[in-house]
């Protein structure tokens, strides 16, 4: 009987040999994002230079990531997907677009593929920002979503304390 | 290398236990209830069973309840008890720290109109005894307190916990579903009126437990039916899970003291080498732990990740953190011993047993530095959380 493994092939290949770790010096942009109580912090550094045809693009992507092992390969597999993408295509770039690459994903793991998209798009609007560039306005919005959805799971992550401060005689 | 470090979860069935159960499938099938022969040879194999079990925890046999397992055995004794004596009261006390076969049917008494107080414990797991008897109220009708906690090891002060509810006269109720086969119990000595067990926490089949349950106490069965196992738990007895529980258990007998004398000694060893990694703890007491339980945790990682590395170097181990587990949530006894959200994340079980050997803890405080430090190069945090 083959054992079978607790995540896809490309999760494992990801987390046992993950591609670009680290960080970048003087990067161009910067994507934080997650919540240390809850236990995944993303932070993707990216590197943006114009092609021959003056459009920019990402150059350069590294991660580091505290969290599980889905949210350790699925970082390392952003950074893969975004190396060579137009700002504009980056913007485009969702969670489906890392689950196509990861395979299936436990549902309660979901919300690690969530999370690096959302740490690219962190990343871009962070360039924008302080180049003092006109922000697109689904990148806008996509930022407010973001900061709004952090504000969100800080405020559930209150209520679930609440029975544990009772247990806890708080 | 293999290593199975995960004895607290399961444990490999013994395979003297096996052949002793083997007679019980095909050939000794008969049911306790038959008044045939066939029928009489099984109901004298569950007895002898329960005179095994009862005499290791210094009970009368009759105050032996066999079970599926352990959690329908927490369950039997919170429920059994609650719906038996609540013309009495709607009191319950249990700990912070207890499985969640006991605090999760606690949770669900108190949906039934039950009152629960949930016991803190110190940094170490320890629940206070003082605090425990300041909680009993003239309503209290049951104290549920584990013997020894399922993922730090910490041992509970039960023998006072049972002075104390006998002097009250409120029911106590221990799981000891860790702690059964590892350390002595004795249920006179400790004043204990109710007590849990499961066979595969000590090389014994799964699927088979005992509630001890004292003579003369009130308490009404989960399962009504045949009026099996005195009428508390109807159903067809499963004789060869019971055989082997209680074949287990005269093992037990024997290679108990041995046994936890070697793994104390191997535990002691593992921690020390441990707590040599850079910004690694220990969760629990230091000594009056279980024999067989460590447990750690490691800043700036996650326990998921460090179990699933672990796996790729051979090592079987659990963790607490909330990544590993179906709600997301942190180990509650982690939280409960003061532990933040992002320290519990980072946390490792690595329980031993009878067949770890010295090369196997060897083998693994070689290679955890390894795992930890592959692990450390991906996260955001350099030697402090920022």
């Amino acid at each position: 009987m083959k054992v079978p493994s607790l995540y896809s092939k490309e999760i494992m290949k990801h987390f046992k040999h993950p591609k670009n770790v680290g960080s970048i010096k003087n990067p161009d942009g910067i994507g934080r994002v997650g919540n240390i109580q809850c236990g995944d912090i993303m932070e993707l550094y990216i590197k943006i230079k114009k092609d021959k045809k003056g459009k920019e693009k990402i150059s350069d992507a590294k991660f580091q990531t505290f969290g599980c092992v889905v949210a350790l390969a699925v970082s390392s597999m952003l950074t893969e997907i975004v190396k060579n993408k137009t700002l504009e295509e980056a913007i485009k770039i969702t969670n489906r677009d890392v689950l196509k690459k990861s395979g299936p994903i436990p549902p309660v793991k979901i919300h690690c593929s969530v999370l690096v998209a959302d740490a690219l798009h962190e990343a871009v609007y962070n360039y924008y920002s302080k180049n003092r560039r006109e922000i697109p306005l689904e990148l806008q919005k996509e930022h407010e979503r973001i900061q709004d959805t952090l504000k969100l799971v800080e405020e559930t992550h209150g209520e679930f304390t609440k029975f544990e401060k009772k247990v806890l005689g708080e | 290398m293999k290593v199975y470090l995960d004895y607290a979860a399961t444990t490999p069935l013994d395979p003297r236990v096996l052949e002793a159960m083997k007679p019980y499938f095909i050939k000794k099938f008969g049911n306790t209830m038959s008044l045939y022969s066939l029928g009489q040879e099984a109901k004298k194999a569950l007895e002898d069973s329960r005179e095994t079990v009862a005499e290791f925890m210094n009970a009368k046999p009759e105050e032996i309840v066999f079970t599926g397992s352990a959690t329908e055995s927490d369950n039997l004794a919170l429920k059994g008890i609650a719906f038996a004596n609540k013309e009495k009261g709607k009191h319950i006390i249990t700990s912070a720290i207890e499985h969640h076969a006991v605090l999760d049917t606690a949770k669900w008494l108190e949906k039934q109109g039950f009152e629960i107080t949930y016991l803190p414990v110190d940094r170490y797991g320890f629940i206070d005894p003082e605090q425990l008897e300041n909680s009993i109220r003239k309503d209290t009708i049951l104290v549920s307190i584990m013997h020894a906690n399922n993922e730090i090891g910490t041992i509970e002060p039960i023998e006072g916990i049972g002075k104390i509810c006998r002097e009250k006269g409120v029911y106590f109720h221990t799981d000891a579903v860790q702690s059964f086969g590892k350390i002595p119990i004795d249920v006179e000595k400790t004043n204990i009126d109710l007590l849990s067990i499961s066979a595969h926490k000590f090389y014994g089949p799964k699927g088979v437990g005992a509630l001890y349950v004292r003579k003369g106490v009130k308490i009404e069965p989960l399962l009504h039916g045949g009026g099996h196992e005195f009428g508390l738990r109807s159903s067809t007895v499963n004789v060869p899970g019971i055989v082997g529980l209680a074949e287990a258990v005269r093992l037990r007998k024997k290679e108990m003291k041995p046994e936890a004398k070697k793994l104390t000694k191997l535990r002691d060893y593992l921690i020390k080498k441990v707590l040599k990694i850079e910004n690694s703890y220990l969760n629990g007491h230091p000594i009056k732990r279980l024999p067989n339980i460590t447990n750690f945790w490691f800043a700036f990682i996650e326990g998921e990740a460090l179990v699933v590395q672990l796996d790729s170097y051979g090592i079987a181990a659990s963790t607490g953190s909330a990544c590993s587990s179906k709600s997301l949530e942190p180990s509650h006894v982690l939280m409960a011993i003061g532990l933040k959200h992002e320290e519990a994340h980072g946390s490792l079980r690595l329980s031993l047993g009878k067949y770890t050997t010295e090369a196997e803890i060897g083998y693994t405080i070689k290679v955890l530095p390894k795992a930890v430090e592959t692990l450390r190069k991906l996260s955001p945090f350099k030697g402090k959380w920022h």
